[in-house]
């Protein structure tokens, strides 16, 4: 296995610290006072200055450091995050990311956001002393009486696993430590072995702590290290000079331990601005060391691999039951179902890690809202619903840029100016809803605005003028609003930086069509437009029903599935392949298969009828047979088969032979729109 | 078209096979392996071409029936069917496709001389379709042009 590049590990961090980053100021913009957020916000800071440095990303890591300096201030607690500092703070966060995506771009404006970074937080009243400065004095204050730790480790304590760094984050969670490093006995560079411990530290432990607890820290230690514990004095007189900050004294020990993480770099350090990191170290440490325990960071690739391994096992296992069925080996059956248990948990568990909260998209349009609200000048309220709704990792990627299309439209063309929407007796301010939910064997994830609505008659107008229609063509609104997707079609009068060239409906469109999902649109004149996004859960495996139709055997997802009933021998006979059962008093839609796909053999005489769901459709399948469940490993149709509709891919049997899976979705709209092809002709999903 | 005719390859390896009265040659670099013929999966509403799925280990395989492209007739599958999987590219992208032979031959070396550009006139088959005609025996050996043949299936499909 190939060594990852450090370098782009600590990019994909650093990314994941800025989106935490983004989203706790966007927390911090409705909840200026949760304490909690501002931590989160300034150990995601933190952690990025630390391993910035150590990557090499300097011009990142002092940019950091600087916005972690004026940013203290509000975690102090004598500022508080007013929505001017959000906004610099999110452009500082813009900048960092830029900073470490391509350092040599970035421009002179680092200066000027710190600048304004800082002006934020003084807010008024402006305070003439560096804020690094000024912080040092309430925080001595605060710990009437502490210890002062000194210690070093035996020579081999690296090479025998212990990490001085964990003794300091511990003694650290006692309370506020001034740690600085004694580095006399650092051989020069190069006779340095970097697996031998030659640092001593001295800690100045403040807070009521007692005794016993410090010995605890070094309790796996104590035999052959050197320690010594002494009560401190009056503390105000013990507080050490800010001028020499621990961060730059714990450095060298980056080199004398290489395995440890986060560690600013000397250069980094060595400004002389550097504040006194109290308590820092110790949230940060425990917050990456919970981390570690709960989640684990995986390349997709071998997510991937594991996927069609398990998919090829649930293959092999199904030709194991046909096998020990037709055996009458009573043992060989038990070892097929024990198999059959475990595979198919092996298969839910598999599947479990490639599901993704879609939270984890949403946070990311939390901004979207925020900047446009900003840039637009219009007043919006962004709420979200549904952020555990879980979806396979490719949908989720795939996601990002159709709903960022969506949004800006809503936010854009869908939400009239505040005059407008006073004039229409709505409040000022515009409501934005994203929200998620499943709906069978889909999720389905909406955007409505409380805005202007679809106007029929201009898109109708639009439509004409681009040739997409004819003026005679009868079309209703649903077949309408769907011309909205078509490349190049636009009703915005004008063209704003955002939206309105027309391009962005048909891409989302595609991007929905390519993750076999499909898109409504809704809306009322005035009262708001509603865009539904409906994609399958996964791309991968489903448990299926499998059924025969004439001689061929075909898959419908169990998740579509509501009930099989008898087809009724009265039921409207051949003919147009389209009738109607009366399912428990409500009217249901069905169609003969066998019609459907031109097969000639004659039909069995108890047919069955599988009915289906899709969204707010229910359409019945007649079937030949019913033969059960299985379960289904999708495999993509090629591109030769694109043009076939009403299949969603293939599958493999137990016995090798390849069968088809039916498309829910698709034969839903073809039950309800009758032989519907006009419809799908021009505007079906490319399959 | 045209241009790729006259600029034709030279020498190749070629994978020779009968279907209807002809004999075909293919690349043998883009084949991938030559099996009998198992269970074909129809795919309802399918274009003739590719009516078909087959199990190739473990993946689903779109099977190609080129006589339908040669306007041949198709007889049922007897003992010397087979199918040959080859690699193609559709759209600049390597898609694996099994192609119906009804008895395969050999692997032979057609060298330059013995090969032809496709007559423009007087061809029984769709322009295009025939890279080249070979001889051998006083045989003639017709060249497909593979991947242009799956990208008009494509194209019609639409």
């Amino acid at each position: 296995m190939s060594q990852p590049d450090p370098v782009a590990i600590f990019r994909q961090e650093a990314t994941e610290l800025l989106e935490t980053l983004e989203a706790n100021l966007l927390q911090l913009d409705e909840t200026p006072d949760d304490k909690a957020v501002v931590d989160s916000a300034f150990r995601a800071l933190h952690t990025l200055k630390g391993s910035g440095a150590m990557f090499g990303f300097t011009a990142a890591a002092s940019f950091v450091h600087e916005f972690e300096t004026a940013f203290d201030r509000v975690r102090k607690g004598e500022k508080t995050a007013t929505p001017a500092l959000i906004r610099v703070a999110l452009q500082a966060r813009d900048h960092i990311m830029i900073l470490i995506e391509d350092p040599d771009s970035a421009g002179s404006e680092g200066e000027t956001l710190l600048a304004a970074l800082r002006q934020a937080v003084e807010g008024e009243a402006k305070a003439e002393a560096a804020p690094a400065l000024v912080i040092e004095a309430p925080v001595a204050e605060a710990w009437p009486s502490g210890w002062k730790i000194s210690f070093s480790l035996p020579a081999d304590a690296l090479a025998m696993g212990s990490n001085p760094l964990l003794l300091i984050d511990e003694l650290a969670e006692l309370g506020p430590c001034d740690v600085r490093a004694r580095i006399a006995g650092v051989a020069s560079l190069d006779t340095l072995d970097p697996t031998r411990s030659a640092l001593g530290w001295e800690v100045v432990l403040r807070g009521d702590v007692s005794r016993a607890q410090i010995d605890d820290v070094f309790m796996f230690l104590s035999d052959d290290m050197e320690l010594t514990v002494e009560a401190l004095g009056e503390p105000a007189s013990e507080a050490p000079a800010p001028a020499a900050p621990p961060i730059a004294e714990a450095a060298p020990s980056l080199a004398a331990a290489p395995a440890v993480a986060p560690a600013p770099a000397p250069a980094q350090a060595a400004k002389p601005k550097t504040k006194p990191k109290t308590e820092s170290p110790a949230p940060q440490k425990a917050a990456s060391s919970d981390k570690s325990n709960s989640s684990l960071r995986v390349p997709a690739e071998r997510l991937d691999a594991l996927m069609d391994r398990v998919g090829e096992l649930v293959i092999a296992q199904a030709r194991l039951n046909q096998l020990a069925a037709q055996a009458n080996d009573p043992n060989l059956k038990s070892v097929a179902e024990d198999i059959e248990r475990l595979s198919s948990s092996l298969r839910d568990t598999t599947m479990g890690i490639r599901m993704v909260p879609i939270g984890t998209l949403f946070g990311r349009f939390r901004r979207l809202v925020h900047d446009l609200s900003h840039d637009l000048g219009k007043e919006i309220e962004f709420v979200t619903a549904g952020e555990d709704t879980e979806l396979d990792k490719t949908v989720i990627e795939h996601l990002a840029d159709p709903l960022v299309h969506l949004i800006r439209n809503s936010v854009d063309h869908g939400l009239e100016s505040a005059d407008k929407r006073l004039a229409a007796g709505k409040p000022s301010g515009g409501t934005v809803r994203l929200s998620a939910t499943y709906a069978g064997a889909e999720v389905a994830i909406s955007v409505s605005d409380d805005g202007a609505g679809l106007d029929p008659a201009r898109i109708r107008q639009k439509a004409e003028e681009a040739g997409l229609i004819t003026s005679e063509a009868k079309l209703s609104e649903q077949e309408l609003f769907q011309l909205i997707f078509q490349p190049g079609f636009s009703t915005a009068k004008e063209i704003t930086a955002l939206s309105g060239r027309g391009v962005g409906m048909d891409v989302v469109k595609r991007t929905i069509d390519g993750l076999r999902g499909s898109i409504d649109l809704s809306s009322q004149m005035g009262l708001g437009t509603t865009a539904t996004l409906r994609l399958p859960l996964t791309l991968a495996i489903i448990d299926g029903l499998l059924v025969r139709i004439g001689d061929g055997r075909y898959t419908i997802p169990l998740a579509a599935v509501e009930e099989c009933v008898e087809l009724p021998l009265d039921a409207d006979g051949e003919g147009r392949g389209r009738a109607f059962l009366n399912i428990r008093g409500s009217l249901v839609p069905f169609i003969r298969l066998r019609e459907v796909f031109n097969l000639s053999t004659p039909p069995g005489q108890y047919q069955k009828v599988v009915i289906i769901s899709s969204g707010d459709m229910r359409v019945g399948l007649v079937v030949d047979q019913i033969l059960g469940n299985n379960q289904t490993v999708i495999k993509q149709l090629s591109k030769l088969h694109a043009g076939v509709r009403h299949f969603s891919g293939a599958t493999i049997l137990g016995d090798g032979t390849v069968a088809l899976i039916l498309d829910p979705m698709q034969l839903a709209t073809f039950g309800q729109h009758g032989d519907g092809t006009h419809a799908e002709q021009t505007f079906g999903r490319a399959a | 078209m045209s241009l790729r005719v006259q600029t034709m390859p030279g020498a190749m390896r070629a994978l020779t096979m009968r279907l209807g009265d002809e004999i075909f040659a293919v690349e043998a670099n883009c084949v991938r392996e030559i099996l009998e013929i198992g269970t074909v999966t129809s795919v309802p509403n399918a274009p003739d071409f590719v009516g078909g799925l087959i199990n190739v280990r473990g993946t689903v395989v779109p099977l190609a029936d080129l006589r339908v492209s040669f306007n041949m007739p198709r007889p049922v599958a007897d003992e010397d069917t087979r199918i040959v999987v080859m690699e193609i590219e559709i759209d600049g992208e390597k898609t694996v496709a099994g192609v119906l032979a009804d008895k395969v031959h050999d692997v032979t070396d057609l060298d330059a001389a013995s090969m032809e550009p496709a007559p423009r006139i007087g061809m029984r088959w769709p322009q295009g379709f025939v890279r080249a005609i070979a001889k051998r025996d006083n045989q003639f050996i017709i060249v497909p042009d593979v991947n242009e043949i799956f990208a008009r299936s494509i194209a019609a499909a639409h």
